[in-house]
């Protein structure tokens, strides 16, 4: 319901006698009105002290936070318009479930009726109709984590912030949710920004998503973008299950076409893919192909052949461990494949599905090498 | 699934009458003396056998002693105005400026904030003795000697760095995302500070407070010297039943009962009010 803006945010904690710690660093993101926006990456990266400082908990140390053109990072949090689902629930134990979701809206002095009605069908909406009467101390966590996650949506703030909203939940119920909040969200062109360290609920959920590490951020565009053409080699290797596998290669120049060699653990080249494309002779690059897209028994032209080390069938795909000349390379297929520790396979890497990276700045070179 | 053997369930019976026997004896000899007279009091041996009478209370209450010597006043229902009027408003001012004050040290890192802290502790450190006789000196210059406002003033020594500690370890153990959460729908900070701070943390209030009284209460020295008579609580006052004729126990009991009946009362009521508090307060979400 409102477009919120970062410009420049860096967060730095100064504890008294330790070395200060830069949390965030320099970060700028655009949400669109009403644009579900995930915050990912690993613990620590500082997607929860974002979080905090739009919220308004934790101050700007430099730079500007917008909502709606109007800056609030020197606003009281009262004063902010936005909602948040605490990772830590942080409910009310005093009042009932019910009251704790209500609570916020009394405020608003919205008709008591409308209340109830809003109440009760946000409580439909996340399964939590049957503990409305109950205190927060005697239900689940999982329960608790809903209430929660209700308080916030309820208010339809301008801007939502949800801290690992999901993070309780047992997976089948969190699959059901995910679709439900998710249709929740764009029916109230709701302005959401979320915090996960789960992938799969980002890339369900988010419109967009902004991979951050070491409080910088690596990348920000839609799940399709992040995982076909990742920014570097960290958004490489951090989305995907399993990841993307990754070698150190060397490019050599052959008139208009190059030679990869990726490289087994002592320097050795272990196999080579033909490109039609121009580079520097010589340039030290890191390789990056994800397991799904490796073509495993494939017939006629091969790239290398792979020793089998592991073969797991898990029921609708294989995940294959094999090396080649060294190095481990991770496959799936979602046929079964008949063969065991030590066969030979013939392994074919489509150059489609190639990614390159700098080997210095992890920074990608090229997304696919053209078809040969 | 309780499984308790009868062996088990009478040891268990008799070492609890055993403590309560240890505990609560004095007090009930007390209450037996309280109605008794001197010479019964002091009878060898000892019975639990006699003539209830009502004589020590109806010369506490009329402020008449009638002793061998002759009759002596006493100021006993004065004082134990004095004991309630000083105890109740030393904990009301320790509490009003003590729990904000918590609720600072607990929430906000600032410069020299333990220090303060631990001075405002290190009160309770030092002698009062020590303290008393500047403190007298001071009290004199300033017109504070022998007023009320004074001796609350002392009493802070005692109420408040209870009060600030206890109830500071309370704020602590309650997440501050229960208020960030409450703020971010729209509260300022004095409406969180009453309406989820204050409630949630009320057992320690009430925990803090109910020591405050207590030591204020049981406080003998700082009346003694900072007071006269007619500002001075029970503990000093229950001097005058030391006579030139002999003790009078039989008054001192009475005395006894009357000035723990307040803090008594105060305890059953508020240990109920601690046990609903802290079965509510998992406070941590």
């Amino acid at each position: 319901m409102a477009q919120l803006a970062l410009g420049n945010v860096s967060k730095t904690y100064r504890p008294r006698g330790k070395e200060q710690v830069q949390a965030v660093k320099r970060v700028s993101l655009d949400v669109k009105d009403g644009e579900i926006v995930a915050l990912l990456g690993s613990s620590g990266c500082g997607k929860t002290s974002m979080l905090r400082m739009i919220a308004g908990f934790e101050e700007v140390t430099e730079g500007t936070i917008r909502i709606g053109g109007k800056e609030i990072h020197n606003l009281p949090p009262a004063q902010r318009d936005v909602a948040m689902a605490f990772e830590g629930y942080s409910l009310y134990p005093p009042l009932k479930v019910r009251e704790n979701i209500g609570f916020a809206l009394l405020r608003e002095r919205g008709a008591s009726a409308d209340i109830e009605k809003r109440v009760s069908h946000i409580a439909e909406l996340l399964e939590i109709t049957d503990i409305l009467d109950r205190y927060p101390t005697v239900i689940s966590a999982g329960q608790q984590q809903r209430t929660s996650l209700a308080r916030a949506l309820i208010r339809r703030a301008p801007v939502s912030l949800l801290d690992e909203p999901m993070s309780q939940l047992e997976p089948q119920l969190r699959a059901i949710l995910r679709a439900r909040l998710k249709d929740y969200l764009i029916e109230h062109k709701m302005t959401t920004v979320f915090v996960t360290h789960d992938q799969t609920e980002a890339i369900a959920l988010a419109d967009r998503i902004a991979v951050m590490e070491k409080g910088e951020l690596q990348q920000f565009g839609t799940p399709a973008e992040i995982k076909q053409s990742p920014s570097n080699l960290f958004v490489a290797s951090f989305i995907g299950e399993p990841p993307m596998n990754i070698f150190d290669a060397a490019i050599a120049s052959e008139g208009n076409a190059v030679a990869i060699s990726g490289l087994g653990p002592n320097g050795e080249p272990a196999f080579r893919l033909n490109a039609p494309m121009e580079a520097a002779n010589g340039k030290r690059v890191c390789l990056g192909i994800r397991p799904h897209l490796i073509e495993i028994g494939a017939n006629g032209s091969a790239d290398a052949t792979g020793r089998v080390i592991t073969n797991h069938w898990l029921g609708d795909q294989s995940h294959i461990c094999f090396e080649i000349g060294g190095c481990s390379v991770v496959g799936v297929t979602d046929k079964p494949i008949d063969a065991r520790a030590g066969d030979a396979l013939p392994v074919r890497f489509p150059l489609g599905a190639v990614h390159l990276f700098d080997a210095e700045s992890g920074r990608a070179l090229a997304h696919g090498l053209g078809q040969r | 699934m309780n499984q308790i053997s009868t062996f088990e369930r009478i040891v268990r019976g008799l070492l609890i009458a055993l403590v309560l026997l240890f505990f609560l004896f004095p007090i009930f000899w007390i209450l037996l003396m309280s109605f008794q007279t001197n010479e019964q009091i002091l009878r060898i041996p000892p019975s639990l056998f006699f003539e209830p009478t009502l004589q020590n209370y109806v010369a506490l209450l009329t402020g008449r002693l009638q002793t061998a010597a002759g009759n002596l006043d006493i100021a006993f229902m004065r004082n134990l105005g004095n004991s309630l009027l000083l105890s109740t408003s030393s904990v009301l001012l320790a509490l009003a400026l003590g729990v904000p004050a918590a609720y600072a040290f607990a929430r906000y890192k600032f410069r020299l904030g333990e220090s303060i802290a631990f001075t405002l502790l290190s009160f309770r450190f030092a002698p009062p003795l020590l303290v008393l006789l500047p403190l007298s000196l001071f009290f004199r210059q300033l017109h504070l000697t022998d007023t009320y406002i004074g001796l609350i003033w002392v009493y802070q020594l005692i109420c408040l760095p209870l009060i600030l500690w206890i109830v500071r370890g309370y704020f602590e153990d309650i997440s501050p995302d229960i208020e960030h959460a409450y703020r971010i729908s729209g509260h300022g900070w004095w409406k969180t500070f009453r309406k989820i701070a204050i409630p949630l943390a009320r057992p320690g209030i009430a925990a803090a407070g109910l020591l405050a009284f207590i030591f204020a209460w049981n406080n003998f020295i700082f009346a003694l010297i900072l007071a006269s008579a007619s500002k001075q609580p029970v503990t000093v006052g229950a001097l005058a039943f030391v006579t030139a004729s002999g003790i009078q126990y039989g008054q001192i009991a009475a005395a006894i009962v009357l000035s723990v009946t307040p803090t008594l009362l105060l305890a059953l009521y508020a240990q109920r009010y601690l046990v609903e508090g802290l079965s509510l307060g998992a406070v941590k979400g």
